[in-house]
């Protein structure tokens, strides 16, 4: 993993005691909070219903275990003993308090952590595939780029005050798992016809109110000229995006208006003048210096048959359901990438207790596994694992309670913190996930209904990426009461599309069941091994609609 | 409004004037609106002149214009609107602009440095306001990853260094 040098430790300390700066000046009164806003959301620091929230950069999605038990420490110490991993590969604490953010950053520092730009209106935690180093389809690490972005998105002098947030993924591998597609920029790591790895760079992508998938805007951009392209943008960015109507702030929004092809242009005119000025050259020595951080371990030579593990899933029925939802293949024979589900059946997705944040660390350790990773699907990841080593990994999962055998299924949710903790929401999310979890808790039912990826935000905002989910829920507020829309056919991979919305908002205690029956009618229509997803596409949303609003007192 | 330049208070030589009101002796600063319709007139006089610009007017219609002005001044209308900042950084890079770019409006103490960076020398402050929360604001952040307007070596210049 990436560490940090005198230069990088130095700017985090110099950052933490900014920061105090910054509070203290809001304590004293010298700072509105109208003023004090933007800073302290350039570090993460949201004010929610109840209490401030600190949302932790995690890097491209990378924790070693130290910084895990520093987050178990922190949990204790200054919240109330758990933390919630986010979509965007951040973990959240929801319940500081202002006086403590400064020492809390400043223990943070001490493991190679930071709260900068995980919010506000400049480049926020650049994300990357959580199988990164691991996944067998990979063409080049993504965490290379995403740390070479994070360094030049830094404190970015210009691009601190933009006109919304700004959103960066990266992906290596063909297949898309970083949802590059739904950011205000994309990276693909591709390979052209000679051999040459560059990038495919998308712009424009976004959910929220108008989701839009994005538009490519560099076709094949070499490794060396990435940041002059990245600054190009947020300079077209900068200068024209909408500043306006907050609503029509985000690039897409720009992109859309001005045209792809327009878009191009002016981008490539910025391009070419920071290009000839040399200043944002990427050196191959830098590439190959932060490359090094990210050598895979030395993975042992092993057969790809393993007899510990076949023997195992053989024998143990509650291992076997495990590996088969969890496990997915890894490039060296013999190991294996682990999905931890942080979804147990009526939880609350994403959170994680203080107590499992340490055992992982020993867990991590005991396995001579340097690190964990954090996907925006809002679960865990042991990116190597030795095949051998799986059964016992896997018992030391079920006593934590995150042995959950549920990662693609059914109950395996993606949910925004909503209206428990969140001032954006006009309605709940995370009971509406438990109930639906718990509806479909069978695991047989689970499996029968196979690939399937509901995501639930509860606002306009789209936290929770109903956008992007096979089934979508949205909530809404209608006078007061919280409804849910449903939309189905999103996807956030490689085949991006957008949900479309079935029709009027459903109650509380509707929309469980209204899931439930879209659901039938994919286990009625589904052809061979066709996914809900597939289905819904070569159907339409037609016969699920007249399921969802069987019974209502209207024709739809 | 006190002015700050290069890190100290000076004073100010320059007026701004409305739109509609006779010109001073010495130095003007007028919007560009003006600038633009008595282009000829202003540039004839013998005596330094600025252009304040707005957040949403770039000042590349200035075009080579820029080689005759002695300040340029932009607005940041609040402190949120971040325009100036990309404005300051074309000024210094692309359009080769020497003189003085000067920040006015609601700005922030804590976006002093960002300022700095992108070409920024002279600042409207509050008369309250003191050369040493200036330097402090130019102290906070010792390091910094990326190039800029004012040619500081980046931590990768300083990492290359350390290595040769």
């Amino acid at each position: 993993m990436y560490r940090y040098d005198e230069f990088d430790a130095r700017f985090v300390a110099e950052r933490v005691a900014q920061f105090r700066y910054q509070v203290e000046r809001r304590l004293s009164g010298e700072l509105t909070e109208d003023e004090f806003k933007p800073l302290r959301l350039m570090n993460g620091l949201y004010l929610q219903l109840h209490a401030y929230m600190l949302r932790i950069a995690v890097p491209y999605g990378t924790l070693a275990p130290k910084q895990l038990r520093m987050l178990a420490h922190i949990a204790r110490k200054y919240d109330k003993g758990y933390g919630h991993f986010t979509t965007r590969q951040n973990i959240q604490f929801n319940w500081i308090k202002l006086v403590d953010v400064p020492d809390t950053l400043a223990d943070l520092a001490t493991v190679e952590m930071h709260a900068i730009q995980t919010s506000g209106n400049c480049i926020r935690n650049v994300t990357a595939d959580h199988f990164a180093g691991a996944a067998e389809d990979e063409i080049e690490d993504p965490r290379i780029l995403s740390e070479i972005v994070r360094q030049w998105s830094s404190l970015h002098p210009e691009f601190s005050f933009l006109p919304r947030k700004f959103k960066i993924a990266v992906s290596g591998s063909e297949h898309d798992r970083a949802a590059v597609k739904f950011h205000d920029v994309g990276i693909e790591i591709i390979r052209n016809d000679k051999g040459e790895t560059g990038y495919r760079v998308y712009a424009g992508g976004g959910m929220g109110r108008t989701p839009y998938i994005g538009h490519v805007v560099g076709d094949f951009v070499a490794k060396k000229d990435i940041l002059a392209f990245l600054e190009a943008v947020m300079r077209v960015y900068n200068q024209s995006g909408r500043r306006d109507n907050i609503y029509k702030a985000r690039i897409k929004i720009l992109v859309n208006a001005l045209g792809a092809d327009e878009m191009r242009r002016q981008v490539m005119r910025e391009f070419e003048e920071i290009k000839a000025s040399g200043t944002l050259d990427v050196p191959a020595e830098e590439v190959a210096n932060i490359a090094r951080y990210f050598a895979p371990p030395a993975f042992e030579a092993s057969s790809d048959d393993v007899p510990e593990y076949d023997t195992a899933r053989a024998s143990n029925a509650a291992f076997r359901a495990w590996t088969e939802t969890n496990i997915s293949r890894h490039r060296a024979p013999g190991y294996a990438i682990a999905t931890i589900s942080l979804k147990p059946i009526g939880g609350v997705p994403g959170d994680a207790t203080h107590e499992q944040l340490d055992a992982l660390a020993d867990l991590l350790d005991a396995y001579g596994m340097g690190e964990l990773r954090v996907s925006h699907e809002q679960n865990l990841v042991l990116p190597h694992v030795r095949k051998k080593d799986l059964p016992a990994i896997f018992a030391k999962l079920e006593a934590l309670g995150l042995a959950t055998p549920n990662a693609g299924l059914v109950t395996d949710i993606i949910a925004c913190p909503g209206l428990d903790y969140c001032d954006l929401a006009n309605a709940r999310s995370i009971p509406i996930a438990q109930r639906i979890s718990e509806r479909f808790a069978d695991l047989d039912r689970q499996h029968n209904i196979g690939e399937l990826k509901i995501k639930i935000s509860g606002c306009i905002n789209a936290c929770g990426h109903h956008h992007a989910g096979h089934i979508g829920v949205l909530g809404v507020d209608k006078k007061g009461v919280e409804y849910y829309q449903l939309q189905l056919g999103g996807s956030g991979a490689e085949d991006a599309s957008i949900g479309e919305i079935l029709g009027p908002a459903f109650g509380e205690h509707e929309i469980v069941d209204a899931v439930e029956g879209v659901i039938d009618v994919y286990l009625e229509r589904r052809e061979s091994d066709e996914r809900f997803l597939d289905t819904v596409r070569r159907l339409g949303i037609d016969p699920f609609k007249e399921r969802a609003y069987a019974g209502w007192a209207f024709h739809i | 409004m006190a002015l700050i330049k290069n890190g100290a208070f000076v004073e100010d030589h320059f007026q701004t004037v409305a739109d509609d009101a006779a010109l001073p002796e010495n130095g003007t600063i007028v919007s560009l609106a003006r600038f633009q319709t008595e282009r000829e007139s202003l540039l004839a006089r013998n005596a330094p002149l600025g252009v304040r610009l707005q957040s949403s007017q770039s000042p590349e219609v200035l075009g080579d214009d820029v080689h005759r002005l002695s300040v340029i001044v932009l607005e940041f209308p609040k402190f949120r609107d971040g325009r100036a900042f990309s404005w300051a950084r074309m000024l210094r890079t692309r359009l080769g602009f020497k003189g003085e770019i000067r920040a006015t409006g609601p700005f922030l103490y804590d976006q002093l440095a960002f300022m700095a960076r992108t070409g920024f020398d002279a600042f409207e402050v509050r008369e309250s306001f003191t050369e040493a929360e200036f330097a402090r604001a130019m102290g906070e952040m010792t390091y910094v990853y990326q190039p800029s307007a004012d040619g500081r070596p980046t931590i990768r210049d300083l990492r290359a260094r350390a290595h040769t």
